[in-house]
């Protein structure tokens, strides 16, 4: 180890390994992965998500966990944003590629993507 | 891409309640349900809440799993990792008290165990895998040895660190930049660092769990004193019976030399420091800094006397500065965050947090560290969660065999050095054991002091021979031979030895019998002159005896008894149709057998 910048630079490529142990913070999205989730394809979603915030740099503000199934089977894969003070959203019928768009449009650039959520669904 | 972190407590505690085994079980699962790229294990070092273990936490969740078995893994793995779905049933809900949040999840930081916590030198302990040197590095480690390297004099570093007010840990709570003050100014071809690791107290293990959980941070706090110092070498001096610990400080200590932290030019500063580990045989003295570094040149293991002062004429007869594992510990938090950061925490004269291993009478069994000046109460009844069974608190014992006992009635003492010393204990290298109305003072004193007598190096008289006496003389009292006069001979003996002994092994020795002496004297003139043991502990004075009113008859007692000293009478109790039993005092050992038996309270001892 000859410099600080040296260290400074094992810190940033470690940074994104070690924050998921913070703990949850910021906006917390939860992706529906119970039986009837991972059939209508729940995985690449949740995988999208994830790889996304990484890429974008968005973690310690964004978390992605799962949960079961929420009764709404029918709209499987279910994506639902909360975020402390706002109401929740809740995305469904997600894929990878809609996952993307919410994860620039919505996490990164603060606009509800209303096209997939329930209500413009379900109307 | 990893989406979620498994974190598996590897600490001694977890790792003999089988965790090993169940890392194995959640490699292989996770390997059925195809989970490997997307889930990471992590080995870590000691959560603190041994009692629970073995502890499993699932990241970002923070899912706080306790006592998992290998059969729960793969409901975990199939139900939490792939479903999302939490196993409520292996959740630690803390007997209802923790809040959880609004997705129905308990943080492991929530419980009223850690709540109050304020963790410092345990920072990185059940954070970070422990043999990964870049986990270290992402919790800003290393980063005060570089600060002081490129930013700081040796001056400053010690200036920083006596602004502080940080005391030695290891129980004697001398001022740790006064230590290295004292060392600095000398001069010779070559200096030392040294680290006691060299735990002996019973019931105590904050240091293995930081070298087991955290050992970068040793590395790093040695070298950041060795530069204050000027000191280019170190020893680690830890005992054999550690293995988890050597072997993880081993594999830090490469890995720091291997990014070139240790060595020659760190930092590019022309600051050469290096560290070798040496294994203690698990002599209770060779905790004693004199005796330690006797052993460490390789000779038995025994103290000699001061001055002249390890500061002086220390290790290999050159100038020495000797740490604990959590004083060290503390060190890089101190350089980063500040001496005002540091001196914020805790009472006027006892600086920063403070590790204790909670043991003994005690509900949540485990490691602690809390600000300075928590009271004892705090410690027991919130963080410790209570006396098991309904007990009620009789005395706390803190600094093991060279401590003394705090009573239920200084419960709301405020924890640090010189409120213990005030009240004739001492806060020696932070072992917390709880006792309840169960135990005897005596008894417990007695304990203290055979292993004393056993760990005695021999050296000098007062502490060879009176540490003996003095054990036979409690040996009479608890076997009911005792007279009042013995007590006033104790009381002397133990004057005696604290006075003439060499080193501090010898001179805090009485101490547990002192303290008993002054808060529970009225236990001892019980067994002196009433031949009674008022917690029922001691043998010599106890009698068992059923009462043929209750008795049914059932013969379940005499059955058990391994010396056959149950017969029945013919004596028939109204109500009863069987005739009852009695027990021959003549041929009971009172090992309690029949009185754990019965099932109808019959039998009493007293």
């Amino acid at each position: 180890m000859k410099s600080l910048a040296e260290l400074q630079a094992i810190k940033n490529r470690m940074k994104d390994k070690v924050n998921l142990r913070d703990g949850l913070e910021g906006i917390r999205v939860v992706v529906g992965m119970a039986t009837c989730g991972i059939a209508a394809g729940a995985r690449p979603v949740l995988n999208a998500l994830v790889e996304g915030v990484n890429k974008e740099g968005l973690e310690g503000k964004v978390s992605v966990t799962q949960t079961g199934c929420i009764g709404l089977c029918q709209y499987e894969p279910i994506v639902e944003v909360f975020e402390a003070g706002k109401e929740k959203v809740t995305y469904v019928k997600m894929t990878p590629e809609k996952a993307e768009e919410v994860l620039h449009t919505h996490l990164k650039g603060g606009q509800v993507v209303g096209d997939y959520t329930i209500g413009a669904v379900s109307a | 891409m990893i989406r979620s972190q498994v974190l598996i407590c590897g600490g001694t505690g977890c790792t003999s309640s089988g965790s090993q085994k169940i890392q194995d079980v959640f490699e292989a699962k996770l390997a059925k349900y195809d989970l490997q790229s997307e889930i990471k294990l992590v080995r870590t070092g000691c959560f603190g809440l041994c009692e629970l273990g073995p502890v499993v936490i699932v990241y970002p969740d923070g899912t706080f799993y306790s006592r998992v078995t290998v059969d729960d893994v793969e409901e975990i793995v199939s139900e939490h990792l792939l479903k999302g779905r939490r196993v409520e049933r292996l959740v630690y809900d803390d007997h209802g008290k923790a809040q959880a949040d609004e997705f129905g999840n308990i943080a492991l930081t929530d419980t009223t165990f850690y709540k109050t916590q304020n963790r410092v030198v345990l920072r990185n302990c059940g954070v970070i895998n422990p043999e990964d040197i870049d986990e270290y590095i992402a919790m800003d480690g290393y980063a005060a040895l570089g600060k002081v390297l490129t930013e700081m004099t040796p001056e400053e570093v010690i200036q920083v660190v006596t602004d502080s007010g940080l005391r030695g840990r290891g129980g004697g709570g001398f001022p740790t930049g006064r230590k290295w003050a004292l060392c600095a100014p000398n001069k010779a071809d070559q200096k030392y660092v040294v680290c006691n690791a060299d735990e002996g107290d019973p019931g105590a293990f904050m240091d293995r769990s930081v070298l087991e959980g955290d050992p970068h941070c040793i590395i790093e706090a040695m070298a950041i004193c060795g530069y204050a110092c000027g000191c280019s070498k170190g020893y680690v001096y830890v005992r054999a019976e550690y293995p988890i610990a050597v072997q993880r400080l081993t594999i830090a200590i490469e890995q720091a030399r291997e990014y070139g932290l240790l060595g020659e030019n760190i930092f590019d500063s022309g600051f050469d420091f290096d560290l070798e580990i040496r294994l203690g045989a698990g002599a209770f003295v060779c905790g004693e800094e004199t005796a330690l570094m006797t052993s460490i040149e390789g000779n038995r293991g025994e103290p000699r006397p001061r001055p002249p002062f390890p500061a002086v004429k220390g290790l290999f007869g050159k100038p020495t500065v000797e740490n604990n594992v959590e004083t060290f510990a503390n060190i890089p938090q101190i350089i980063l965050r500040g001496a005002e950061w540091f001196a914020s925490m805790g009472t006027e004269r006892s600086k920063g947090t403070k590790v204790f291993a909670l043991g003994g009478k005690i509900n949540h069994t485990g490691l602690v560290e809390i600000p300075m000046g928590t009271t004892l109460e705090h410690i027991i009844y919130e963080i410790g969660g209570g006396i098991p069974n309904g007990k009620k608190f009789k005395a706390a014992q803190t600094g093991g065999p060279s401590g003394g006992c705090i009573p239920a009635s200084l419960i709301e003492t405020e924890v640090d050095y010189d409120n213990l010393t005030a009240i004739g204990c001492m806060m020696g290298s932070g072992g917390l054991i709880v006792m309840d109305e169960d135990s005897c003072m005596v008894d417990m004193a007695k304990f203290f002091l055979e292993f004393t007598v056993d760990e005695s190096c021999g050296k000098c008289t007062p502490c060879r021979v009176g540490t003996k006496r003095l054990l036979e003389l409690l040996d009479k009292i608890t076997s009911g031979k005792g007279t009042m006069e013995d007590i006033d001979r104790i009381e002397d003996l133990c004057n005696y030895i604290k006075t003439n002994s060499l080193c501090g092994l010898g001179q805090t020795a009485p101490n547990p019998v002192l303290a008993t002496l002054k808060f529970f004297r009225d236990e001892y003139v019980a067994h002196v002159q009433e031949k009674k043991c008022p917690a029922g502990v001691c043998k010599d004075l106890l009698t068992f005896t059923i009462d043929k009113d209750k008795c049914i008859g059932c013969g379940l007692c005499a059955r058990n008894c391994p010396v056959e000293c149950i017969s029945q009478t013919d004596y028939v109790a109204p109500k009863h149709r069987r005739a009852s039993y009695e027990i021959n005092p003549e041929k009971c050992i009172k090992c309690g057998a029949c009185m754990s038996n019965c099932k109808f309270k019959a039998i009493s001892k007293q």
